[in-house]
């Protein structure tokens, strides 16, 4: 599903807590990205300000030893809970890029990105949640199919845009990519074959639009710092 | 030029204008301790590594250098511990050099190892562990830049035992370190300062909140001037006292859990707070509820994720609270606010009836006595190093710093048997200066051992141990929150003036007022470090205070003669 970022966003993060009222499923995605951002979910960002949402952050980290520990740390040492976390390199040498999704409210995400900021290792953070957004996840699922039931799997997995990496007499591997309730949408109608094991990557998310993540890395822009001061 | 690690250690530290560390030999790091012989830094060997911390963090702070202390792997590392997060809650600047096993060996549970970056990460501004010689020059000269800028804070080197054996062809750099992730400067953005000049020209009832930052980034001139331009009267966080002279008609005093009842007051009835380089600790604030609920406020602070932490503030300026206050002084009005400052006065009422020094003598000694007189006596210009408990706050109270960096004390971590090392690292930035060390009895035993680092080194410190038999914060909780069950307060002690003895070193024993002069001559006389042992009033309890997670202006006040209860305003 490429739907618009903003919109996504919101029904993901509400996965696991109560759910916007006014987008109950995902909606399809020539729908929404025709649909564009409306008034009704600029409303309910609004409102949802002071609650613990999953929160989506994205950090260019020095590329060296013990540098996910330090981002590790500073979250284990708050109680949250990360929810996803990826981690690659990038195309500049010696920095690597994370994409970090947890539960927290506002203040709480604000004081996180802050503290981030503090690492020594952190060369440029930000908060995406309410960024228009690209994101994606990749799930390798083993599942049971027999002569019997593999064409059925097929049929399923065509339906999602999934494909069959591998085939054994007793089980296919599928590889989906998308947002992470496609993943679920697909895992949800495989379950009753039987999963014999996933793996998934964790969000992965870039921006929308041309702006290069404002990863001007070699001018080490310090973002508005006093955007979180009033 | 060949060098070893070993070697190139010094050589850095020597270029960092280091010329004492504070440290203990091991295995791990023989090669360094073999090779410093050779280079014009002075080691300073302490009793238990806790101290190395703690004089590196009483050094940094009297002489806003950074401070060094030196320890071995494994245990080594870990009696660090308490030291380095001390140093961190105080932001205080100190470099720990440990030695590690050998790289190969790393992770194998090997003869004294311990994961030091790992356990040391919290509590750390950053950290390194260094397995290549190669690096151990950047890193430390890394380590050194970001212990010392912006918010200053202590750093962990942990070198092992093969990058201090190993050699390379070594020419010293200079010039900035540059560290692409790492940007400690910030400055206030105009348009910032725009709307904090306006809430101050528009404040009728304003306050300063002063704190730790205005010593760390030497604003004391500035604040001064912004405090004559704009006469706002000012109040100071325990470890801001000194930034503003204590003597300045506008000086409150101290705010916060034993806070002047007229100064938490003041913050309560004000309209505008400007804080400058705090950060709105629980000890400060109360509940945070009601905290200077009618007050709008400006937040001057360097390091920004401080800004809305704890209380929402409506500007805030983020950057150098001297750089800062030099832009604001030329916008501000000048303005008279003697009715305000009238109105704090007012708020003082019964405070002087209630206070202790009105007390009737009754032949006891106080504590808040021994403080006074102390101060009168040295012309309040000693270099104070207070421990952590009830003693720490007396001194607050009743020691008026007009100087910065007069009054060492552990504030956020709140770390008892912090006193007599912190004063042993202080002695040494400031060997002119007297130096006295106020602590408890209960604290003072925790480091006691230092006083045989006394000995050794020549040092002179007066300890002056507040001794009431209790562990006195925790006794005077019991007695407010706990229905007087002193569970675990009583404190036995050895003679302290006999322990002060074993060393070689002179000890005193004060237990009346009229006793003090001649014991303070005496200490003063002394060559060498001097323990005086009062035995004060065992029961007495620090007024006024608030209780953790009540209203500021909700304190429990001393009962007083005059007064009739401790209940009211």
């Amino acid at each position: 599903v490429i739907a618009h970022g903003n919109s996504t966003l919101h029904v993901r993060n509400h996965r696991h807590r109560t759910r916007p009222p006014q987008s109950a499923r995902p909606a399809p995605e020539a729908a929404l990205e025709a649909a564009g951002r409306t008034t009704e979910h600029r409303d309910f960002r609004e409102a949802s300000m002071d609650r613990p949402i999953l929160r989506t952050f994205i950090a260019y980290v020095e590329d060296r030893p013990g540098v996910l520990n330090r981002v590790a740390s500073l979250i284990r040492r708050r109680a949250y809970n990360i929810e996803s976390l990826g981690v690659g390199r990038t195309h500049l040498k010696g920095v690597s890029r994370l994409t970090l999704v947890l539960e927290a409210d506002e203040d709480a995400a604000r004081r996180l990105e802050a503290n981030l900021y503090k690492l020594v290792n952190i060369l440029w953070v930000r908060d995406v949640t309410h960024t228009p957004c690209v994101e994606r996840d990749l799930a390798l699922i083993k599942v049971k199919a027999d002569a019997q039931t593999r064409a059925q799997v097929l049929q399923l997995c065509e339906v999602f845009r999934a494909r069959a990496v591998d085939v054994s007499p007793e089980a296919l591997t599928i590889e989906i990519t998308g947002t992470a309730d496609k993943l679920d949408g697909l895992l949800d109608v495989l379950r009753p074959f039987g999963i014999i094991e996933m793996v998934r990557t964790g969000m992965l998310v870039m921006t929308r639009g041309a702006e290069e993540a404002e990863a001007k890395l070699d001018s080490w822009p310090v973002r508005a710092v006093e955007n979180s001061a009033a | 030029m060949k060098r070893t690690g070993a070697q190139i250690l010094w050589e850095v530290l020597v270029s960092e204008g280091v010329d004492v560390v504070f440290g203990y030999p091991g295995g791990a790091i023989m090669p360094a301790y073999d090779t410093i012989l050779g280079y014009p830094i002075r080691h300073v060997l302490v009793r238990h590594e806790q101290g190395a911390a703690h004089m590196a963090d009483g050094y940094a702070r009297a002489s806003g250098k950074v401070g060094v202390a030196v320890a071995t792997s494994g245990p080594g590392a870990t009696n660090l511990v308490t030291g380095i997060a001390t140093a961190m809650l105080d932001s205080s600047p100190i470099v720990c050099i440990t030695g590690q096993v050998s790289s190969k060996l790393l992770g194998s549970d090997a003869f004294q190892e311990i994961d030091i970056t790992g356990v040391s990460l919290p509590i750390t501004k950053h950290n390194y562990l260094v397995t290549d010689v190669a690096d151990i020059a950047p890193m430390l000269r890394e380590a050194f830049y970001i212990a010392r800028s912006g918010r200053p804070g202590p750093v962990l080197v942990d070198i092992t035992k093969d990058a201090q054996q190993a050699s390379i062809d070594y020419e010293p750099t200079t010039g900035e370190v540059r560290l692409p992730g790492y940007r400690p400067s910030h400055s206030a953005r105009p348009a910032q300062l725009a709307k904090a000049i306006e809430l101050i020209d528009d404040a009728r009832r304003p306050l300063i909140l002063a704190g730790h930052g205005i010593v760390k980034s030497e604003a004391m001139r500035e604040l001064l001037a912004f405090v004559e331009k704009t006469g706002i009267p000012v109040a100071s966080t325990l470890l801001g006292l000194g930034g503003f002279p204590a003597t300045h008609p506008l000086s409150l005093g101290m705010m916060g859990m034993h806070g002047e009842a007229w100064v938490n007051n003041a913050i309560q009835e004000s309209d505008l707070l400007i804080a400058l380089g705090m950060r709105f600790d629980d000890r400060v604030t109360g509940n945070l509820k009601n905290y200077a609920v009618k007050a709008k406020k400006i937040h001057v602070e360097i390091d920004r994720s401080e800004i809305n932490k704890n209380v929402k503030v409506d500007v805030g300026l983020i950057g150098d609270v001297r750089d800062t206050l030099r832009s604001l002084i030329p916008g501000v009005k000048q303005q008279d606010r003697s009715e305000w400052v009238a109105r704090i006065t007012d708020l003082k009422g019964d405070s002087a009836v209630r206070d202790i020094q009105q007390l009737p003598y009754n032949e006891k000694l106080y504590a808040a006595h021994v403080i006074h007189d102390l101060w009168r006596l040295t012309e309040g210009k000693a270099l104070v190093v207070t421990d952590v408990g009830q003693h720490q706050m007396w001194e607050a109270q009743y020691y008026k710093h007009d100087h910065p960096r007069k009054l060492i004390t552990s504030g956020g971590l709140g770390t008892m048997g912090f006193a007599l090392p912190a004063a042993i690292g202080a002695r040494f930035a400031k060997p002119d200066e007297e130096v006295w060390v106020v602590c408890g009895d209960g604290g003072f035993q925790m480091t006691a051992c230092e006083l045989s680092t006394c000995a050794q080194e020549g040092l002179k410190v007066h300890v002056a141990i507040i001794n009431n038999g209790y562990l006195g914060m925790v006794r005077q909780w019991q007695e407010f929150f706990y229905n007087r069950r002193y569970s675990a307060t009583p404190l036995l002690s050895p003679d302290f003036v006999k322990l002060a003895e074993a060393h070689g070193l002179a000890g005193l024993r004060v237990t009346r007022r009229e006793e003090i002069p001649e014991a303070v001559a005496r200490a003063r006389a002394t060559p060498g470090t001097v323990v005086i042992d009062f035995r004060v009033e065992q029961e007495d309890s620090v007024y006024p205070m608030v209780a953790a997670g009540a209203d500021l202006h909700d304190m429990i006040r001393r009962p007083s003669p005059i007064v009739e209860t401790g209940e009211d305003p």
